[in-house]
């Protein structure tokens, strides 16, 4: 991994983003994307987000949901980073892998409002339809265009297995790589689901935390007062390159991708069997693939989303796959911080993986202050951590019952990121 | 490297239910289009569609998934199911990480969603279901298979619209030689609502003539667009030792080579990439381009974009040096559902060595120099086939199909493993 | 004051949640677990929001784990029916 850029909640760039992190700071707030008003969670993680002070044309902003403007902005941040000149490289060599859980929803549904007349039409109004209407209806347009801004004519893909998307669109991307499909792979996720029909259909199943009174500490992963997740957005793009590739051209190496492995619970669309053996089964395969113990793993960033049953079922997977190593190493939930972005938190959190391993910092999970004695494992509570990295294992787990696990490690040659 | 073979096939079509409905169908060049039923489109501009006649969710699918479930999943499911019993899977004998669910959808539950975002506006975000959450998101079909098949294995989703079709047989493939035993890989959509139209209508490339017969005729000289149409097909891909492990031998024919590209930004002035998408393929399958004998075109129906896809393909094969036919002027474009369908089309035909019909195409366009299989079958030797798909935005994908494995095959197999 | 009944609520879970073929929604249920006949979370969470919607009440989050089978559904709305009738009267 040679560049990474990143719009999240709290600043837009790598560069805040982790600084938002380290500090164990909260960008968790009171809706302000609609008028939330009679929905039973108004509360979200957004993102400070002007498409036009981040460097888009005015033809990319009507074009573009917001989904895709995330995506672009961090590809760029990421491409940037990486100090590759794209130009240099053959297009045919080049592959965009991009996740996304709800694609381009928020277009979708503004547009709809209007076809629509608002919720009164069934047969909706054509003669309203604005031409990039179809490129919200399918989204894949979001790896389109991240394909356009980077200049790729390799493999392009769009994935979308819910909230494991992100994690999944890297390691899709870091196959093709590995079969020889390509040298480089802009990879990554993004969504921008804080409109009213995502928020709907998560009040529908009380699965967000409906704490509007307190939103800065509303996301409570791992803590006793957990009663859902908060709802973010963002976006985080990496840079990849076949590892021979990056230290020819001297390139900053952040770490390597070294294990990927996703299983299915075939159990329940949104329910996880407590145990976590699916995740658990990821995990180990995972660490095969990298071919490290759980003793080489030295922090373990947690799905954490601070449902009720997410973190008991992940802590439970965490020591069946880890073992005794499991109350060893520190663990943390990101989403304390910058909410659960859907598909795009998997490519965030693999983001803030690759940061921690350039600063030796283990990010903490913010608002833990009373632990669950059901999850009794060491969550980084509060306040970052200074500690030797080395190897990271992160994990994501989706609506559809997929489980993801990815493991990073510190690049062994190479200039250190 | 071991096979790849098609052990299972599952389809849903306009044309029918069932491959064998489906296949008589096509080679009787009995076009399934028609005016729209599933809403009243008489106030649209386009209102002829391909739709899954016939098709009673109560009579095929759990009770209790139908209302949590978008028509697009239904006919997942549906097909999923009749592809494993035509596969004659017995999953509980099968190791459960070792079975995998890939599916393709371009635009999700469209349906579904259109009726829950009315509720929201309408009537207010109370009245948004439960089942939302579930039914509306891309992976939701890959889910629900997984779950009623018990298939644990690393599941996946691609949108990469019509060419997702295709990519989820790559990706199969992928999984394959990676550990998997057994991939259940399916394109469905289902969009025939009044919102999944209107999106369609926005771009310009659905056609708005209003008689059947003449609607939808790619590579001709009155090309005016593409009809929308719904449906798809599953398949059941395995290794050769895993099939024979079951003791299985029957099978469709064999997954040869995969190749992806994506063309450049418009106005980019770069050349578009659908020929080295099918020159990949042909190289991973280890072919020259006279070995192909039948190429199953994407056929959008917009003149330029056929005449890019002919382009490409003369390129390759020379002019007017491949037969090329494109049955889905009987179905309309079904986007990821469609390039799956033109697979299993193109196996039965490497089965039957017979090349389907390109219905209603009576005066090809002269700049499009391709040898277009007419109005009937054409009997012919066929050894390999090659399915090309191009997604909207710039997708392109192409696959090389081939016929059963031979005992012969086995022992050459052998050797190349050696 | 309207009553919600078992067969109110046998109707709301067909149209709502669907019906498993395995289970004879007409039969003697109501002591059964929704997990016995078919009912998942989803399908609670979904049955709840019809009678809310239906009946015109609101019922609290916590109250789902109440709702184990069809009797203490029943048992639950009903009361809580006649608390807003209550509430309203006064």
């Amino acid at each position: 991994m040679t560049g990474i850029g990143v719009v999240a909640p709290g600043g837009i760039g790598a560069k805040a983003f982790w600084e938002l992190l380290a500090s164990g700071t909260t960008a968790t707030r009171a809706i302000s994307l609609f008028d939330a008003t009679g929905f039973r969670s108004r509360i979200a993680a957004e993102c400070d987000f002007d498409p036009q002070a981040n460097g888009l044309s005015a033809q990319q902003i009507r074009r573009m949901d917001r989904a895709a403007q995330f995506a672009v902005v961090s590809a760029r941040e990421a491409v940037a980073d990486s100090g590759l000149d794209m130009a240099e490289l053959p297009p045919a060599r080049l592959t965009v892998s991009v996740g996304s859980a709800v694609g381009c929803t928020m277009g979708l549904e503004q547009e709809y409002v209007v076809l629509s007349d608002a919720g009164r039409k069934w047969l909706v109004d054509h003669s309203y339809a604005v031409p990039h209407l179809y490129g919200y209806m399918v989204p894949s347009t979001l790896a389109t265009e991240v394909a356009w801004e980077v200049g790729a004519e390799g493999p392009v893909a769009l994935i979308s297995t819910g909230c494991t998307s992100g994690l999944d669109a890297i390691g899709h991307g870091v196959e093709v790589i590995k079969e020889g499909g390509a040298d480089v792979a802009v990879v990554g996720a993004t969504d921008a689901p804080i409109s009213p029909i995502t928020v709907a259909c998560f009040d529908a199943i009380k699965a967000t935390s409906p704490n509007n009174s307190d939103p800065a500490h509303a996301s409570r992963p791992f803590d006793l007062g957990r009663d859902g997740f908060v709802l973010g957005e963002g976006s985080a793009m990496l840079v990849l390159e076949d590892a021979e590739h990056a230290r020819r051209r001297g390139a900053q190496i952040y770490g390597e991708i070294v294990g990927f492995a996703s299983r299915s619970n075939a159990f329940h669309m949104t329910g996880l069997r407590p145990d976590g053996r699916e995740m658990a089964e990821a995990i180990r395969c995972a660490m095969a693939q990298a071919r490290f113990n759980p003793e080489d793993i030295d922090y373990v960033n947690a799905h954490g989303s601070g449902t009720k049953q997410n973190d008991r079922h992940e802590t439970a997977a965490f020591k069946e796959s880890l073992g005794a190593h499991a109350y060893e190493v520190p663990v943390s939930s990101i989403k304390s911080m910058v909410g659960h972005s859907l598909g795009a938190i998997g490519s965030i959190e693999v983001a803030a993986c690759a940061l921690a391993l350039k600063h030796q910092v283990v990010p903490p999970t913010a608002n833990m202050h009373v632990p669950d004695p059901e999850c009794d494992l060491d969550y980084t509570p509060l306040h970052a951590r200074e500690r030797r990295l080395d190897g990271v294992l992160t994990v994501g787990s989706g609506f559809g019952g997929f489980q993801t696990a990815m493991v990073l490690a510190r690049a062994a040659g190479g200039r250190a990121g | 490297m071991t096979a790849i073979v098609v052990t299972g096939l599952g389809v849903a079509a306009p044309t029918g239910i069932g491959v064998e409905t489906h296949w008589s169908a096509i080679l009787a060049g009995r076009s399934a289009i028609g005016p729209i039923t599933r809403f009243d489109a008489s106030g649209y501009p386009t209102r002829l569609a391909g739709e899954v006649p016939d098709f009673v969710a109560r009579d095929r699918l759990p009770g209790r998934l139908i209302p949590q479930t978008d028509h697009w999943t239904h006919l997942g499911l549906a097909t999923a199911q009749d592809a494993l019993d035509d596969a004659k899977v017995v999953t509980s004998d099968l190791p459960e990480y070792q079975m995998a669910v890939v599916t393709a959808g371009s635009s999700g539950g469209t349906e579904f969603g259109q009726r829950e975002i009315e509720r929201l506006w309408r009537d207010g975000p109370q009245h948004v279901g439960a089942y939302q959450s579930i039914a509306w998101f891309y992976a939701a079909t890959t889910g629900q298979i997984s779950i009623r098949h018990g298939m644990r294995g690393p599941c996946g989703v691609i949108c990469t619209e019509q060419s997702g079709g295709l990519d989820i047989l790559g990706q199969a493939r992928r999984l394959l030689r990676s550990g998997s035993r057994l991939v259940v890989a399916g394109g469905t959509d289902a969009s025939l609502c009044p919102y999944g139209l209107v999106a369609q209508i926005a771009h310009g490339r659905l056609t708005t003539c209003g008689d059947n017969a003449r609607a939808y005729l790619p590579f001709d000289a009155d090309a005016s667009g593409y009809v929308p149409g719904e449906g798809g097909a599953t398949l059941i891909l395995e290794t050769a030792e895993s099939m024979r492990a079951r003791g299985v031998d029957q099978h469709y024919g064999t997954i040869l080579g995969y190749h992806a590209t994506f063309d450049p930004r418009p106005g980019s002035g770069r050349p578009p990439t659908l020929e080295s998408a099918a020159a990949g393929a042909l190289a991973d399958a280890g072919l020259r381009p006279d070995e192909i004998d039948v190429v199953f075109a994407d056929a959008v129906g917009d003149p330029a974009l056929d005449h890019a896809e002919a382009t490409a393909i003369t390129k390759i094969f020379g002019p007017y040096g491949v037969p090329v036919t494109a049955p889905k002027t009987m179905t309309g474009r079904m986007y990821a559902g469609g390039a799956t369908l033109d697979v299993a089309t193109a196996l039965l035909a490497l089965r039957d060595q017979v090349i389907p019909p390109t219905t209603g195409v009576y005066s090809p366009a002269p700049r499009n120099r391709i040898d277009l299989v007419g109005a009937y079958p054409r009997q012919d030797r066929l050894r390999h086939a090659m399915v090309l798909a191009r997604g909207h935005g710039g997708f392109n994908a192409a696959l090389v199909i081939g016929r059963q494995l031979t005992a012969h095959d086995d022992q050459g197999e052998a050797t190349w493993r050696k | 004051m309207a009553e919600v009944t078992l067969d109110d609520l046998r109707r709301i879970l067909r149209d709502c949640a669907g019906q498993d073929e395995s289970v004879d929604l007409d039969g003697d249920i109501a002591d059964l677990l929704f997990a016995e006949i078919g009912y998942d979370s989803l399908a609670m969470l979904e049955t709840v929001s019809r009678v809310e919607r239906e009946f015109g009440t609101s019922i609290p989050d916590e109250a789902v784990q109440e709702m184990v089978t069809p009797r203490t559904t029943l048992a639950y709305i009903n009361r809580r029916l006649a608390e807003d009738t209550a509430g309203s009267a006064a």
